[in-house]
């Protein structure tokens, strides 16, 4: 049957159809919806994990054990993940174990750009790279069969604009799959006597698999003119032929590591001018220079951002749609915390008091944005706990007692929590804030460990956040609601002026959470207001200034009432009528 | 032959029901289609964009400036900003709603003025309807993505009951009247 599917529903489609049985993910744009959708089939356990690196071991854990599996992560998921990774790669293993690795050039949702492919070619792991729906449907189906027969993990490499575009796909039926396992200490335990031993193993798998890349079903060439070949890849190859169409010569890399040698040199020798067109990093085109080819990549082409139909045809000099724009300069429209967001009463107290921040990957990273600018550093999963240790180390009484770290509860049991052992063990006077919205939130609500949820949505194991916090070590463990900005702004001033270390726990559900019943848009008395903006403060979408005063937007409000705290002349409250 | 849809707006105004909706129609009606949409941070109250395309054959999932034969604004500011991705004979229908982007809300700036009549004096063909009026009028503010989308089938050489007949198969049944009577209201003015 035909379908209109998202890239990473065709790719769960292709989990599934491969008879994929174990799924263990962390949420990350722009892969996350790869594991919501498979989670939607019941032939498939799947499950969100604390982080990227248990997910790939839960998924070799299920793999060794004969069912095909499977873990998907964004780019920088991989990072954490990379340590399983590189020894997954000399282990192999028993039934196949494929790895999504979504990466997001352009930086839609990402705190950098890397490019992952430099992940497979350290870990000697071969990568397939689909360029629409119904690829990444097929190759995830190959990619089984791949880790199979060739012993190894596989990975397949999204892109933003893969993986959340739809596009047509065919589906067809599950097989199943199951191995025994067998005890093979050798092939398992990787201590040196045995590593040393399946380090060769890794070798000779390369040069296998680049004799495949030679001639496989996912690499293909499109003989057109002689004039101009190109060599690209994913998503580029879209663009490449909404310029060209049928008029060049394309060699499309649907295995991206290891890369073809023959083949690549076959299809230079039948071309007058070669350029490669790859997104992020000149990888294809440095294996093309190793093979003593000429060619064309970076000189022509950005190294940084996302490639379109109308970059790649100005920068090889074709031509370009006319476009016309507006003269005027127009106010930017950047990502804002939510109304009601339960973050807002928390960064307004925080910068009120000029606090400064140590802050985290999650929604809250947006109280780095105007009016609050309340976060001074955001660096990765965890950071914030850990470098407020190291920060307060240097600054002692400088610092320790204006100074705290934020991270969301689903970061905190991702990376946070050995960051506070680090605090509790090696004795620093810092204070953490976990920010408590019951789901992981800027990803698209999943559930985590804090919530009490699985992925199906079905009761499961809770975490005790107070509990977990005493246990390492922290005496002082304080819980106050966000949406309180007096009692934000006690506790806040408590913890920072004692000399212990501490934790806040600041715990309100994300506003958009189906679950939260608000009580409705509240509005703006217009004979009270008297215009002093106090209440703009808080930087919320809902209020803004017409004529000199105050109004709420009845659409966007949900009655938070953090605005109405902040108003001295008692003109905001839940009955009065804007007028 | 490939026409290019753009459906713009902000963060959360409910523009993937009517880019579901239209995946959903011109695959009925056979064409090859790809539809781009933005999740993550940028959905946050956020600038957003999702790119519809239909024709024999689609390769971009992307729509580039110059590129656009129709867009569908949900906000008046979002129109000003992507309108230099519609072609010089472009058609681009906007909601006059506007909402204000935050620094306009926190005083750095000032909501544009009179966007209408400076993109129509660039030429662009634009049809501006108060849609949340409409919405309302069909029942309910969240209707105007099928107000919107009754605009634009104006356009399209696609008979109206196939519309009818993608809108009944896309919503939630006890939405379907309602969303029916916006379709019909955007399609009537």
């Amino acid at each position: 049957m035909k379908e209109l599917m998202l890239g990473n529903k065709a790719f769960a489609r292709g989990l599934y159809e491969a008879g994929c049985a174990v799924v263990s993910s962390y949420p990350g744009t722009p892969s996350t919806e790869v594991t919501e959708e498979a989670a939607k089939f019941d032939d498939i356990y799947c499950e969100w994990a604390p982080n990227e690196k248990v997910a790939m071991e839960v998924a070799f854990g299920a793999a060794l054990a004969g069912k095909r599996s499977f873990c998907g992560m964004k780019h920088v998921g991989l990072n954490v993940a990379a340590d399983p990774l590189y020894t997954l790669s000399y282990t192999g293993v028993n039934a196949g174990l494929v790895i999504c690795v979504a990466d997001d050039a352009g930086m839609h949702s990402s705190q950098n750009e890397q490019d992952s492919r430099h992940h497979a070619i350290a870990s000697k792991v071969p990568m397939l790279e689909p360029s629409d729906s119904a690829e990444a449907l097929f190759f995830a189906k190959e990619a089984f069969k791949l880790s199979e027969e060739y012993d190894t993990p596989v990975i397949i490499k999204m892109c933003t604009r893969v993986a959340h575009s739809q596009s047509i796909v065919e589906t067809s039926e599950r097989e199943e799959v199951t191995k025994s396992y067998e005890k093979n200490i050798s092939k398992y335990v990787m201590m040196p006597g045995n590593a040393i031993k399946r380090h060769p193993f890794v070798e000779e798998r390369t040069k296998k698999l680049t004799e495949l890349a030679e001639d496989c079903v996912f690499n293909k060439v499109e003989m057109g003119s002689d004039e101009l070949g190109i060599i690209t890849h994913s998503t580029s190859y879209q663009y490449v032929k909404e310029v060209y169409g049928d008029k060049v010569s394309i060699l499309k890399l649907g295995m991206v590591n290891p890369l073809p040698v023959n083949l690549i040199k076959d299809f230079a020798s039948k071309v007058k001018k070669l350029v490669v067109v790859e997104e992020l990093d000149p990888i294809i085109e440095n294996h093309c220079k190793s093979l003593g080819l000429n060619v064309n990549g970076k000189d022509l082409l950005p190294i940084t951002g996302e490639f379109s139909q109308n970059l790649i045809a100005a920068s090889l000099g074709e031509e370009v749609s006319p476009s016309v724009k507006l003269d005027e300069n127009l106010p930017v429209r950047p990502p804002v915390m939510c109304a009601g967001c339960p973050h807002r009463g928390l960064f307004y107290t925080l910068a009120k008091n000029k606090i400064t921040v140590l802050g985290d990957i999650g929604c809250y990273t947006l109280g780095a944005v105007a009016p609050l600018f309340a976060i001074e550093t955001t660096l990765c999963m965890g950071a914030s706990v850990s470098s407020i240790h190291g920060f307060n180390k240097v600054l002692s009484k400088e610092s320790e007692n204006k100074t705290v770290a934020v991270i969301g509860d689903s970061t905190f049991m991702h990376s946070g929590m050995t960051g506070l052992a680090n605090i509790a063990y090696n004795q620093s006077n810092s204070t953490v804030i976990i920010l408590d919205n019951s789901i992981t939130g800027m990803t698209g609500h999943q559930q985590n460990p804090t919530t009490g949820y699985n992925i199906k949505g079905d009761p499961a194991g809770k975490i005790d956040l107070e509990a977990l916090c005493h246990a390492l070590g922290f005496e002082r463990v304080r819980v106050v609601d966000p949406y309180d900005l007096k009692a934000c702004d006690e506790v806040i001033k408590e913890e920072l002026s004692v000399d212990a270390p501490s934790v806040i726990i600041s715990r309100r559900p994300c506003a958009l959470l189906k679950t939260v019943k608000h009580p409705g848009p509240i509005s703006v008395d217009q004979n009270k207001c008297v215009g002093c903006k106090m209440c703009m403060k808080i930087g919320c979408p809902a209020i803004s200034i017409k004529d000199g005063k105050a109004v709420i937007d009845q659409t966007q409000c949900v009655g938070c009432n953090v605005c109405t705290q902040l108003c001295k002349v008692g003109a905001i409250c839940p009955n009065a009528k804007e007028v | 032959m490939v026409k290019n849809v753009m459906i713009v707006g902000v963060g959360g105004q409910g523009s993937l029901l009517a880019s579901k909706l239209l995946g959903h129609l011109l695959l009925s009606e056979g064409y090859d289609v790809k539809v781009s949409e933005v999740h993550g941070m940028s959905q946050r109250g956020g600038s957003v964009v999702t790119y519809v395309r239909f024709g024999d054959k689609v390769y971009s999932p992307v729509i580039d400036k110059g590129q656009a034969d129709y867009i569908v604004s949900f906000e008046l500011l979002e129109a000003a900003r992507y309108v230099e991705f519609l072609k010089t004979d472009g058609h681009i229908v906007v909601n006059t709603q506007t909402i204000d982007p935050m620094p306009v809300i926190i005083g750095a700036t000032e909501y544009p003025e009179n966007l209408v009549e400076k993109m129509k004096d660039k030429g662009f063909k634009v049809d501006a309807m108060d849609c949340l009026s409409l919405a309302n009028e069909a029942g309910s503010s969240k209707a105007v993505n099928l107000v919107l989308m009754g605009k634009l089938s104006t356009f399209f050489d696609i008979p109206e009951e196939k519309w009818i007949k993608a809108i009944k198969e896309c919503v939630p049944a006890k939405f379907v009247e309602l969303n029916l009577k916006a379709f019909a209201l955007g399609r009537a003015n």
